[in-house]
C-alpha cells in the first residue's frame, strides 16, 4: 500500500473490525444448525484479539463469515453487521467486498498443505497476489516473492522460489502462507489455528514470527484456537466461544486470573497442574452441545456445575462484569448469570 | 520396585529405501528407530514424548508386532516376543493391547459397538465363551462409563470422547496386562480430554494395568506418567522420573522442548526464557553423523560430529541430575525465575 493510501485513512479512530450480533445457520438435512447466534466482536490496529473455543464453538465460522468464504448455501447470514472500518461488508458489493479481501483483511489457515495449490510453485502463488491485486509484471512478481520469502526468513530463499508445496517440511510450508498473507501488507490478519498443525518446536518459532511482523506492521490479529497455551502466550484479549455465542471477553492477564464464566474456569480448572500429579483432573462433565438442537436457556446449562432454573429458560447477555464495589472491569463480560458468584470462586 | 514387565534392548526398526521396478535395490533406509532401549516396570506409566517425525508410533507398532523388528529384543516377561509368529505370538499378544490416536479413523463404522467390543473375543475364544461375549461387552461398556444398552449402537452415533471410551474398552477387552496408548487423547476437544485422561487412570488402578503413553502435549505426559522418555528421531534421548526430566533435563534437546511448551499463564510471559529452535527435524534416511541433534543444538561442538553419546547416567552430575541422557556435555539448565 502506498502512503498517501493510508494517509487518507489515518483518521479513522474506531475499531479496524467491528462484528455485531452476527448469526450464521447452515441448513442441513437434518434442520438448521445455529453455528453462529449473536457474536460481537471488535479489533484495533495493532491488537491481538484470541478466539477461544473448542470444534463447533463457531469460532471457525465466524472467521470465514468476515473473510467471505463460507459456502452460501448451505450456509446463511440471517442477521449481524461486519464492519470494517465502518464500513459493513455484508451490504458491500462482490467487487468492493474482493478488494478489501486479500489486500485488506487476509487469512492464514490450519493445514498449509490443504491450502497451497500442489501443482503450482510456492513462488508463482506468492506472486500471484501481486499480479492479482497489484498488476505488477511476472517478473516482478517474483522478485517480490522471494522478498517475502525472506522476510518470513525462509532460508535460501532464492533458491527455492521455484519449489512446490511438497518440497518444504510442515513449519516452512507454514511460513509460506503467513508470507502470503502478509503480501499486500493488510491491515487485519485472521489466523485460524496456525500452529495446531506443527510440532512444538516449530511452533514457538511460527508464532514468533507472526508476533514480529504484527508489531512491525501495526496490523490487527485475531488468532482463532484451542489451545490456552498459546492464547497465553500472545493475546491482549480474549473472547471465549461456546456454542455459537461467546460466553465470556476480557483482558488477557484477568481471564486466567478470574475467569468470571463457569466454561472458561472448567477450561481452566482441567489443564494438568503440578501440584495436582496423581490426581484426578477436574473435568467438565458431558459433552459439547448438538449445533441442531442447543439446549434452551444458556447451552451450558447441562454441563455447569452452577445452573439453576433460570439457566434452563433465559438466555443470559453478556453482562458487563465489575468489582463488587461497582468498579466496571473493562472489557471484560460474561454470559452467566452468576458471574459475579463465579468471579469470587477461588 | 516391581518386576521389569516389558524390556526394550537395543531395538532397531529400518524400513528399506529401494530403487528400481523389476530389480529392487536397496540404496538406504529410513531409520525409524534407531537402537532403543527401556524397560517398563508392572503397574507404571512410561510417558514417551516427541515430535512428528521421531519415530515413537513406529515403536509402538514395533512393541505391538505389528511390524516386526529389524534387530534387537521386545522381552515381556523376560521372554523375547519380537521374533514370534503364530499361535505363540498369538498368545502373547493378548497381553498387551493398544488405544489408537484417531477414534474417528480406528473404529469400523459398519460394526457396532457390540461388535467391535466383541472382537478380541473371536480370536481369543478362552477369554469370554460364547455365551457370555455379550455381558462381557456390557460390563466393558459400563468399565469404561458408557451406557451398557448402547450396545447396538453404531460409532457415528458417538461423539469422539465416547468413541475414544469404545477403542479403550476394545484394549481391555482381553484383560490384558499393558496397554499402549498413542496420541489418546490428542484428537478430543480440551474439555474432554481431562475426562479420559481420568478413566485411563482410573483403569490402570483397578486393573493394575502397566501403560506406554505416546503422546506430544508435555503437561499431559508429565501428569499421567511416573517416567518420561523423550525421542529425538530414533533415538532415545533422555529418560527418567518425571521430576528428573520436568525440573532437571540435562539434554538440550528436552530442554528446548520443554521450553518452546505454551504455558497456560499469561503473567510468565515476560519471565520465560525460551530456547527457540533453530531449523527443522533432520530426515530419518539420512541423520547427521554422531549425535542426531547436533545440527541444532547451541552446544554442538567438533566432538558431537564425530562420537554418537551413549544413553547413560553422567558421572559428572549428581542428585535428581543423575539419570541417563545422551549428551556429550550433560548439564542442568539454569532456569531464569519460572
Amino acid at each position: 500500500m502506498d502512503t498517501t493510501e493510508r494517509e487518507r485513512e489515518a483518521p479513522y479512530s474506531g475499531p479496524l473490525l467491528d462484528v455485531r450480533d452476527l448469526h450464521v445457520e447452515f441448513v442441513t438435512r437434518d434442520g438448521v444448525a445455529k453455528a453462529v447466534n449473536g457474536v460481537n466482536y471488535s479489533v484495533r490496529a495493532g491488537e491481538t484479539l484470541a478466539v477461544l473455543g473448542e470444534s463447533g464453538s463457531g469460532k471457525s465460522v465466524t472467521a470465514q463469515a468476515i473473510m467471505g468464504i463460507l459456502d452460501m448455501p448451505p450456509a446463511r447470514i440471517p442477521r449481524g453487521e461486519i464492519r470494517f472500518r465502518g464500513q459493513d461488508m455484508l451490504k458491500m458489493g462482490k467487487d468492493e467486498r474482493r478488494r478489501i479481501r486479500g489486500q485488506k483483511i487476509a487469512m492464514i489457515f490450519q493445514d498449509a498443505l490443504s491450502a497451497l495449490n500442489p501443482v503450482l510453485t510456492v513462488g508463482f502463488q506468492l506472486g500471484e497476489m501481486f499480479r492479482a491485486h497489484r498488476g505488477v509484471s511476472r517478473r516482478e512478481a517474483r522478485e517480490k516473492a522471494v522478498e517475502l520469502m525472506d522476510r518470513v526468513r525462509i532460508p535460501a530463499a532464492k533458491q527455492r522460489v521455484n519449489d512446490y508445496p511438497h518440497q518444504f517440511s510442515g513449519g516452512m510450508r507454514q511460513r509460506i502462507m503467513i508470507a502470503m498473507a502478509l503480501a499486500l501488507e493488510p491491515d487485519l490478519i485472521i489466523a485460524d489455528e496456525p500452529t495446531t498443525a506443527l510440532d512444538v518446536t516449530v511452533q514457538a518459532q511460527v508464532m514468533d514470527l507472526l508476533a514480529e511482523l504484527q508489531s512491525e506492521f501495526h496490523m490487527g490479529l485475531i488468532l482463532i484456537t484451542h489451545d490456552l497455551g498459546v492464547v497465553a502466550d500472545v493475546a491482549d484479549k480474549i473472547a471465549v466461544m461456546y456454542a455459537g455465542r461467546i460466553v465470556e471477553t476480557a483482558p488477557v492477564h484477568q481471564l486466567y486470573a478470574r475467569p468470571a464464566h463457569p466454561y472458561t474456569r472448567g477450561l481452566l480448572d482441567s489443564i494438568p497442574r503440578l501440584d495436582q500429579k496423581g490426581q484426578e483432573l477436574y473435568a467438565i462433565k458431558g459433552l459439547p452441545p448438538n449445533l441442531l438442537r442447543i439446549p434452551p436457556g444458556c447451552a451450558f446449562n447441562p454441563r455447569c456445575p452452577r445452573a439453576q432454573d433460570i439457566c434452563r429458560t433465559d438466555v443470559p447477555e453478556l453482562f458487563p462484569v465489575a468489582e463488587d464495589d461497582g468498579t466496571p472491569l473493562e472489557g471484560r463480560g460474561s454470559a452467566c448469570f452468576f458471574w459475579k458468584e463465579t468471579l469470587h470462586d477461588r | 520396585m516391581a518386576e521389569n514387565i516389558l524390556e526394550v534392548k537395543d531395538l532397531v526398526k529400518h524400513y528399506p529405501l529401494t530403487q528400481g521396478i523389476l530389480f529392487k535395490k536397496q540404496v538406504g533406509a529410513v531409520k525409524a528407530v534407531d537402537g532403543i532401549s527401556f524397560e517398563l516396570k508392572k503397574g507404571e506409566t512410561l510417558g514417551i514424548v516427541g515430535e512428528s517425525g521421531c519415530g515413537k508410533s513406529t515403536l509402538a507398532k514395533v512393541l505391538m508386532n505389528l511390524e516386526r523388528a529389524t534387530s534387537g529384543q521386545v522381552l515381556f516377561k523376560g521372554e523375547d516376543i519380537s521374533q514370534l509368529s503364530g499361535a505363540a505370538l498369538k498368545a502373547v499378544r493378548r497381553n498387551i493391547q493398544m488405544v489408537f490416536q484417531d477414534p474417528y479413523t480406528s473404529l469400523n463404522p459398519r460394526m457396532t459397538v457390540g461388535d467391535i467390543i466383541g472382537e478380541p473375543f473371536e480370536i481369543h475364544p478362552e477369554v469370554a465363551p460364547k455365551g457370555d461375549r455379550r455381558k462381557a461387552v456390557q460390563d466393558l461398556l459400563d468399565v469404561v462409563g458408557l451406557n451398557p444398552e448402547y450396545i447396538n449402537r453404531y460409532p457415528h452415533q458417538f461423539s469422539g470422547g465416547q468413541r475414544q471410551r469404545i477403542g479403550i474398552a476394545r484394549g481391555l477387552a482381553l484383560k490384558p496386562e499393558i496397554i499402549i496408548c498413542d496420541e489418546p487423547v490428542s484428537a478430543l476437544d480440551v474439555s474432554v480430554q481431562a475426562q479420559v485422561i481420568n478413566l485411563l487412570e482410573q483403569l490402570q488402578g483397578d486393573f493394575g494395568l502397566s501403560y506406554m503413553f505416546i503422546a506430544h502435549d508435555l503437561s499431559i505426559v508429565r501428569h499421567i506418567s511416573d517416567r518420561v522418555g523423550v525421542m529425538y528421531l530414533g533415538k532415545m534421548v533422555e529418560i527418567g522420573s518425571d521430576e528428573e526430566i520436568y525440573e532437571n533435563a540435562t539434554h538440550p534437546y528436552t530442554q528446548a522442548l520443554l521450553s518452546a511448551v505454551p504455558v497456560p499463564d499469561p503473567t510468565a510471559r515476560e519471565s520465560r526464557d525460551r530456547i527457540v529452535l533453530a531449523g527443522d527435524i533432520p530426515s530419518p534416511a539420512n541423520p547427521p553423523s554422531g549425535c542426531r541433534f547436533r545440527t541444532r543444538c547451541w552446544k554442538a561442538e567438533d566432538r558431537c560430529a564425530e562420537e554418537i553419546p551413549l544413553l547413560a547416567v553422567p558421572s559428572v552430575l549428581e542428585g535428581p541430575a543423575a539419570h541417563e541422557s545422551a549428551c556429550h556435555f550433560p548439564e542442568v539448565r539454569e532456569q531464569a525465575a519460572a
